[in-house]
This record gives C-alpha cells, structure tokens and sequence, in this order.
C-alpha cells in the first residue's frame, strides 16, 4: 500500500483495523543472487538501492535478531555532514542530501528533522580548528555558520555560556544537520526493500560460509544453507565475529557506547548541540526526553552494556553545558555494540574472496551514514567498483599509509 | 568493572587506562620486507568473543601495566598479572 492523504483518511474512517503488515515473513529460497547478512540500516538500505538504482532484485537481508535490534536501534540519531578530510566530507554530504529526499524516496515518515546541529567551542585554538572545519565543509558544498556568542545565546539561552571552567567562545552550526528517527528509517527502507521483491528474513543468524575455489556459493544459516552468488556482509560490531567465519582478520575492535534518556519535558532544545571541552552531545526527542551520549567506553566488549566512569564522565559533561538537566531524572540507559576501527574511518570493500564484500567500521557515527553506505555498497555488490564517493574506504588503505584519521590520534580506536 | 592490581589491589575502572590486544608481536626488522608483519601488529586483531588478552596501565594509580585476561562476553576478569613479566 501506498501511504498517502487517501490512505490515512480511508484507514481512519474504518477504525484503523485494515492496516496490513508492511513487510513479508518469507522462508529462505534455495538461493539468491544476492545476500545481504545484517538487516541493520545499512544492510536494508544497500538491499533497497540494490532494487531501485540497480535492478537487482533476488536479494535476502537475513539477520539474527529482529529488525533493528542492533546499533540502527539504539543511536542518538544524530545526522550531519561536518567532517573534516576529503576522504570522508563528500560522503558524509551525499547521505545528507539522500536523507532530505529519503522520505519521498521511501513513501514512508521517518520524520527527518533537520534542526540543526551546533558544536560549541571554548579556546582561540579550537575556534581556529572549528573554523578550518568549516571551511572544508563549504568546499565540499555542506553548509556551515560560525557563531558568536552572541548567536548562541540566542539559539540555546540555557547553556552556561560563562562557565568558570569552560567559558564558551562561539559555535560551529550545520543548519541542514538533525536527527531522523532511528527505528522508521528500519521500517522504511525494510518495506521499500520488501516491495521491491527483496526476501528480508529476521531470526536467522549467519554461522557459516561456503567457499568453493575462492569464491563464495553460499551461506550456513540457522534455518540451512543458501545458496548465493554475491555475499555482502553489513554487521556492524559483529565484523570480527562473522569475518572469523570465512578466515577474515579485520582491523576493527569491538566497543560499547552508552546513551541516555530523561524523562519527558515540555520543549527546550531545538537544535543538537555539543560541548567542545569534553564529550557530550544532546537532543530532545519528539515525545519530549533528552537523548544524550558521550565517549564510548574504550575498552573491547561484546556484552552490549557499559561501564558506571563513563555514565558520570557524560554527566559530568551534561551539567557543565546545561547545568538545568541536574534537575531532570534519567529514565533509560543502554548500549551498542561498536565496530571501531583503526582510524575512525569506515569500509566498503570487496575482501579477497570472490563474490564476498564487506561494509563496516562505522565506529560510533554509522547512523548518519546509513542512506550514503547503502548506496556505495549497493554499487559496489552491483558493478564490482567502489563508488567515487567510498573511494578511499579500501581495505588496503592501512598497509598503503593512507588511513582517514578525522581525530589525528593513530591505530587506538579507544581514542577515535 | 574493577580490576585488583598486583600492588594496589582491587580498584574502579576509572583509574586504568586500556591499551587494547596483548597478543600481537611488534616486529623486530624495521626492514621493508617486514612491511605485512608490521600491518598485522599495528592494525590487525582478533577481537575475540570470550577470553580477551589485553593491556591495562593502572595510570591513576601506581602507574604498572598490567597483562589482564577478560571476557568481552560478560567483562568478567580471569586474570591480572604485570605486564613486566619474563617472556
Ligand atoms: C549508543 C549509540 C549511539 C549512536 N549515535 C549515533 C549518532 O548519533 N549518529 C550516528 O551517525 N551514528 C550513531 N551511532 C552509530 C550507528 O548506530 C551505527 O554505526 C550504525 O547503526 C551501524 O550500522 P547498522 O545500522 O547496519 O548496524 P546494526 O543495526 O548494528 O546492524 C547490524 C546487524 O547485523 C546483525 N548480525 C550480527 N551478526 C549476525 C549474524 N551472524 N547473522 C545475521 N545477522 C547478524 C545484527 O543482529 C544487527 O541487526 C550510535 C551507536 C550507538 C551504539
Ligand atoms: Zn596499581
């Protein structure tokens, strides 16, 4: 069905009890062209661009979980486009113009709401480094305002501007940043998928793969094999785990980010705003809690949960940039499983085995990434080059010296 | 998570500083044909499920590296031993 006017207005007027599920539960066929392992947002999203820009339509998304169990579930849905070296600022971009279209794209409300996103700084040299950032956006065609204090106060009148420790000097702002809502961009790009005749099957873990003269035919699956000419792998944290199944050493540690919730308040923050002296980051959600985050924990970790340093480190953050959220009690906290990589920057390559491509890497900032990743890696499965825009997240960039290290801090994801 | 230190003994996570994989060798040849083996120690790892060898500097503390055996599956700490160890 197509959303529209008509269809919201047939619906309501017959009490909202014909809604039909948006997607199918179809049991694995004997093989596919394609198979997508991870149903994450970027595996659905390289399965829908698959279907519509290339055609390529006898694809599965499997996963092991229930869509959107992992990190696209459970991020701070954060988007924006302010990153720094070639290498990455010309991708980050083209997933923000893809997530101004997405909606459209999608016929679905993923309710992408671009309020802005200010990065607050405190020192002269910080400026300088702000406003060399911002430039480099401008080159690349993003949009990027420096503000004066002036400008943030009237953006944000709540932030403790004259902070004895931290005094704030001005802001960085990206207009067309914001945040999407992180579970319809699974639902969205699950069911556009669907409808293009991609067989999305939940529950069904990979746990082995089949190689034949070094290519890949197929995978081992919870419900048997499937049969496959081209294996594209899209598991975020768990790239180590499923890359150790077909002989891939990847240079990727596992972590966990936490993030937060308070409770629902009337409205405050209508931008995203980020303190510079320490790492905090915030939003207000549309049923009216703050979502804020921080470092990840540092150390490697499966368990999905962190550590109580970090909770007070981001608190501590939190009430050094908005001393009123002492006032507010938080109401959740979880984590996610990080795939970090070596130089903070991600993947999208074909690995050694024929047949076999890899997508991850995407650290801490894989949400924002979502609709550019599927669309790279979708070009990628399709026409066996990597797409301009992805050009320089090769594997072979570790060994040539060309890694893509936005923070500068070297081969120690704890610090990316 | 709190690791017991050899000399301080059990302490907060808050006072360590993580260095990552203990099991990766640095390379003795700083020659070209080294180049692979480099790659390996510098970027490459495991990144187990389970046991996980790594390296820890009780840096608020007394300062030791520490060679501590975890399990990334549930944080739990097997081991604690000084990093200065005869190898
Ligand atoms: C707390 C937190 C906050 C974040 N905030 C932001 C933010 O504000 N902005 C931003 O840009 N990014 C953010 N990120 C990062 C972002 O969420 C991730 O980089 C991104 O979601 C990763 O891609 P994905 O959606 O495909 O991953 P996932 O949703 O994790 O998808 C991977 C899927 O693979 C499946 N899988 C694993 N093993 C197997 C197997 N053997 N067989 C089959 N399936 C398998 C998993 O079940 C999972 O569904 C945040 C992450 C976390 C944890
Ligand atoms: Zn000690």
């Amino acid at each position: 069905m197509r959303y529209s006017l008509a269809s919201l207005l047939a619906n309501a007027l017959t009490g909202n009890k014909n809604w039909k599920p948006v997607w199918r539960e179809p049991e694995p066929k004997r093989s596919y062209d394609v198979i997508i392992v991870g149903g994450g947002g970027h595996g659905l999203a390289t399965a829908h661009y698959l279907a519509k820009e290339h055609g390529i339509t006898n694809v599965a998304v499997i996963d092991k979980s229930y869509l959107g169990s992992g990190n696209v579930g459970r991020n701070t849905t954060i988007v924006r486009s302010n990153y720094l070296l070639p290498g990455n600022e010309p991708f980050y971009e083209w997933s923000l113009k893809l997530w101004e279209g997405l909606e459209q794209d999608l016929n679905y409300n993923a309710m992408v709401s671009q309020r802005g996103v200010l990065n607050v700084f405190h020192s002269d040299a910080q400026r300088d480094s702000f406003v060399r950032r911002g430039n480099a956006m401008r080159f690349h065609g993003a949009d990027a305002e420096l503000l004066d204090n002036d400008q943030v106060r009237a953006l944000v009148p709540f932030v403790d501007l004259d902070n004895a420790r931290f005094p704030i000097r001005g802001g960085l702002y990206q207009p067309r940043g914001g945040t999407v809502r992180h579970d319809a961009v699974v639902w969205g790009y699950a069911r556009s998928a669907d409808q293009r005749g991609v067989d999305v099957i939940q529950n069904c873990a990979a746990t082995g793969f089949r190689v034949e003269k070094g290519r890949i035919v197929g995978i081992e699956t919870e419900k048997g094999f499937i049969g496959a000419k081209k294996v594209a792998l899209s598991v975020a944290g768990s790239s180590s785990r499923v890359g150790e199944m077909v002989g891939l050493r990847l240079p990727i540690e596992s972590h966990v980010l936490q993030a937060f919730v308070t409770e629902g308040i009337k409205p405050l923050l209508d931008t995203v705003i980020t303190f510079g002296a320490g790492h905090f980051y915030c939003s207000q959600s549309d049923k009216g809690g703050l979502v804020f985050g921080g470092d990840i924990d540092g150390y490697n970790t499966y368990a999905q949960r962190g550590n109580l340093p970090v909770v007070e480190d981001v608190a501590e953050g939190g009430m050094a940039l908005i001393p009123a959220i002492g006032r507010l009690r938080i109401l959740r906290s979880w984590g996610g499983l990080l795939d970090m990589s070596m130089d903070g920057s991600p993947i999208i390559d074909r690995t050694d085995i024929d047949g076999l491509y890899f997508n991850g890497g995407w650290c801490y900032g894989g949400f924002k990434a979502t609709p550019a990743a599927g669309w790279c890696f979708a070009h990628l499965i399709a026409t066996g080059q990597p797409h301009p825009y992805a050009a320089a997240y090769r594997f072979d960039r570790f060994a040539s010296g060309r890694v893509i290290d936005e923070k500068g801090m070297g081969a120690q994801p704890n610090l990316h | 998570m709190r690791i017991t230190c050899p000399y301080c003994g059990a302490r907060g996570l808050e006072e360590f500083t993580y260095r990552g994989d203990a099991t990766v060798t640095r390379p003795s040849s700083i020659d070209a044909r080294a180049t692979e083996a480099w790659v390996d120690y510098v970027y490459l790892r495991d990144n187990p499920a389970g046991l996980h060898k790594e390296f820890w500097q009780h840096s608020a503390g007394c300062r030791a590296w520490l060679e501590v055996a975890r399990d990334t599956t549930t944080h739990e700490i097997v081991a604690v031993e000084l990093a200065a160890k005869e190898r």
